[in-house]
């Protein structure tokens, strides 16, 4: 990025830490981020994936601990948080009931861009996420992948430093994954936004992330390039092998009950 | 650490926070507003309620010579009554709304915005104001050709919009404080029904508030529905008086207002938590 927040991490967390009851969903979570880097968040259900992703885009207060997301306190200066990312939560949050264009109207107001700009941007943004011809036409009437893709429109409109995607391909259908999968490329290369990612598919994040976390009850079991992290784990190793040996390899994890409902209804929506 | 606070070319980084506020809260309005322009019918299924209030009770309870409804008709009486109910039938399952918001991930991406919770009730306020606003041109309509006697002044039909827009905002509020705290469709649907009924009933709508036990009278005098009837009442009706005073019908409001969006914003964060 060009104001000097390319060499500070664009993420660091320390001993971040949330309680539920007498669950630790996220457990003295350290890790940090570099800027313009795309890093993948991965782990079973129940991992505290989303706990994080939460926490780092102040939905949810930390029990205890501290983070800060480009360059400002998640707790303390949460509302300079929220001007400075995207978020693009696992459901799909683009509005049915109104059409592209107006989805990305009512985004670009939220994020305070200026009056003289909004147009502008939208047209931009329709043309590079492919959407010029559908921008009038009703969201309920999209595909799955068209409205990942008008999603992650909606969240770059006003240009964050670090742009949050939950679980962006799930449920879509190999060639729309294929094509969300480039724009989030695209996006990483054309602004240097960092991106924060999770992901249950280890194609992609073997091929589209720089770096991964492993979660595990709560806690980072791993850490480095997807190479870098197959290498670890023998010569001969998928990402899924890694994923296996670093999240305890057990099937009982499961995730709530609330997880998997979520999950089913968001690839229903998409399917 | 990180640089100070860098510049983002083309936002509005240094507008004033008031600014910022008013225009937030229009713009959570304005997603309403024009998903209600992309589905028209359902204003006019709502319209058929307050239809069959004033058609039918209406015309029924008229023949009841014994309601004291001072100088004007029970028809005429009734009508405030029926425009704020239907208002309020709308406003008070606004909370579901919220929900559904909620469980849809809307609520999660304006959470994660700039925007102040302050101005995210606000503005859900401000939207049933406006649903309230087309349902009372509805009664509105109706009314007219029921022959009420209508006050056609501009002044007067100012007032009832403002009265309109107060009681829903109240209504739409206080349903998203429950929602917070039931937080499932199922169970804000349920209450919706237990609230709007004694809403309703205990209320000067149908009947004078004089006709009430004492312990009615008491929750009546609570109860936002009763200032924003009488309000309507003087402001829509030829000869028709505010027994409370305009002043205090809007302060009442006002007030509510204040305090529903300072517990709800409060509370909002906690659905998406």
């Amino acid at each position: 990025m060009s104001n000097g927040m390319s060499m500070a991490p664009a993420i660091d967390t320390t001993r971040l830490t949330r309680h539920f009851g007498a669950l630790v969903a996220v457990d003295a979570l350290t890790i940090a981020v570099p800027a313009s880097t795309i890093f993948g968040l991965l782990g079973p259900n129940g991992a505290g994936k989303s706990t994080t992703i939460k926490m780092l885009t102040t939905l949810l207060a930390p029990t205890s601990g501290s983070a800060h997301v480009a360059g400002a306190d998640i707790v303390r200066d949460a509302p300079r948080v929220r001007e400075r990312i995207g978020y693009v939560p696992q459901m799909l949050s683009a509005d049915g009931e109104l059409s592209g264009y107006e989805n990305l109207l009512i985004s670009a107001k939220l994020h305070h861009v200026v009056s003289a700009e909004r147009q502008t941007r939208i047209e931009q943004a329709l043309a590079f996420m492919g959407l010029t011809e559908a921008a009038s036409a009703l969201v309920r009437t999209y595909s799955g992948g068209m409205i990942r893709r008008l999603e992650i429109a909606q969240a770059m409109l006003h240009r964050p430093a670090v742009l949050f995607l939950d679980e962006p391909t799930v449920g879509l259908d190999p060639v729309a994954r294929r094509v969300v999968q480039d724009h989030i490329r695209e996006v990483r290369r054309e602004s240097g936004t960092t991106v924060v990612m999770t992901t249950h598919d280890m194609d992609e994040a073997d091929e589209l992330c720089d770096t991964l976390a492993i979660m595990h009850h709560g806690r980072v079991s791993a850490t480095g390039s997807p190479a870098s992290l197959k290498a670890t784990v023998g010569s001969e190793a998928t990402l899924d092998d890694v994923f296996i040996h670093f999240s305890g390899g057990t099937l009982d994890e499961g995730g709530g009950y609330r997880d998997v409902v979520r999950t089913r209804r968001t690839a229903r929506r998409l399917g | 650490m990180l640089s100070a606070p860098a510049a983002r070319p083309g936002v509005w980084a240094n507008a004033g926070a008031a600014a910022h506020f008013v225009g937030d809260t229009l713009t959570i309005a304005e997603a309403d507003w024009r998903k209600l322009r992309h589905d028209p019918v359902e204003l006019l299924v709502r319209a058929v309620q307050p239809a069959l209030w004033l058609v039918v009770f209406g015309q029924v309870f008229g023949r009841i010579r014994d309601i004291p409804t001072g100088a004007i008709s029970y028809r005429d009486f009734l009508t405030p009554g029926v425009l704020a109910q239907s208002g309020l039938f709308v406003a008070i399952f606004y909370g579901i709304s919220a929900i559904w918001e909620r469980d849809l991930g809307v609520l999660q991406k304006y959470m994660a915005s700039p925007v102040s919770r302050v101005a995210l009730v606000l503005g859900k306020g401000l939207s049933a104001g406006v649903r309230g606003v087309s349902q009372g041109v509805i009664v509105f309509l109706l009314s007219i050709f029921l022959r009420v006697d209508l006050r056609f002044e501009l002044g007067a039909m100012v007032g009832v919009l403002a009265a309109i827009v107060l009681a829903s905002a109240v209504f739409a509020t206080l349903s998203l404080i429950v929602s917070c705290l039931v937080k499932t469709r199922e169970r804000m649907m349920g209450i919706g029904q237990v609230l709007t009924m004694p809403l309703f009933f205990a209320s000067n709508a149908i009947y004078p508030v004089d006709l009430m036990p004492g312990w009615l009278r008491v929750i009546s005098a609570i109860n936002p529905l009763t200032y924003q009837v009488d309000a309507l009442r003087s402001l829509m009706i030829v000869g028709g008086t505010s027994v409370h005073g305009l002043g205090i019908d809007f302060a009442v409001l006002a007030g509510f207002l204040a305090l529903f969006v300072a517990i709800g914003s409060r509370l909002y964060p906690s659905l998406v938590a």
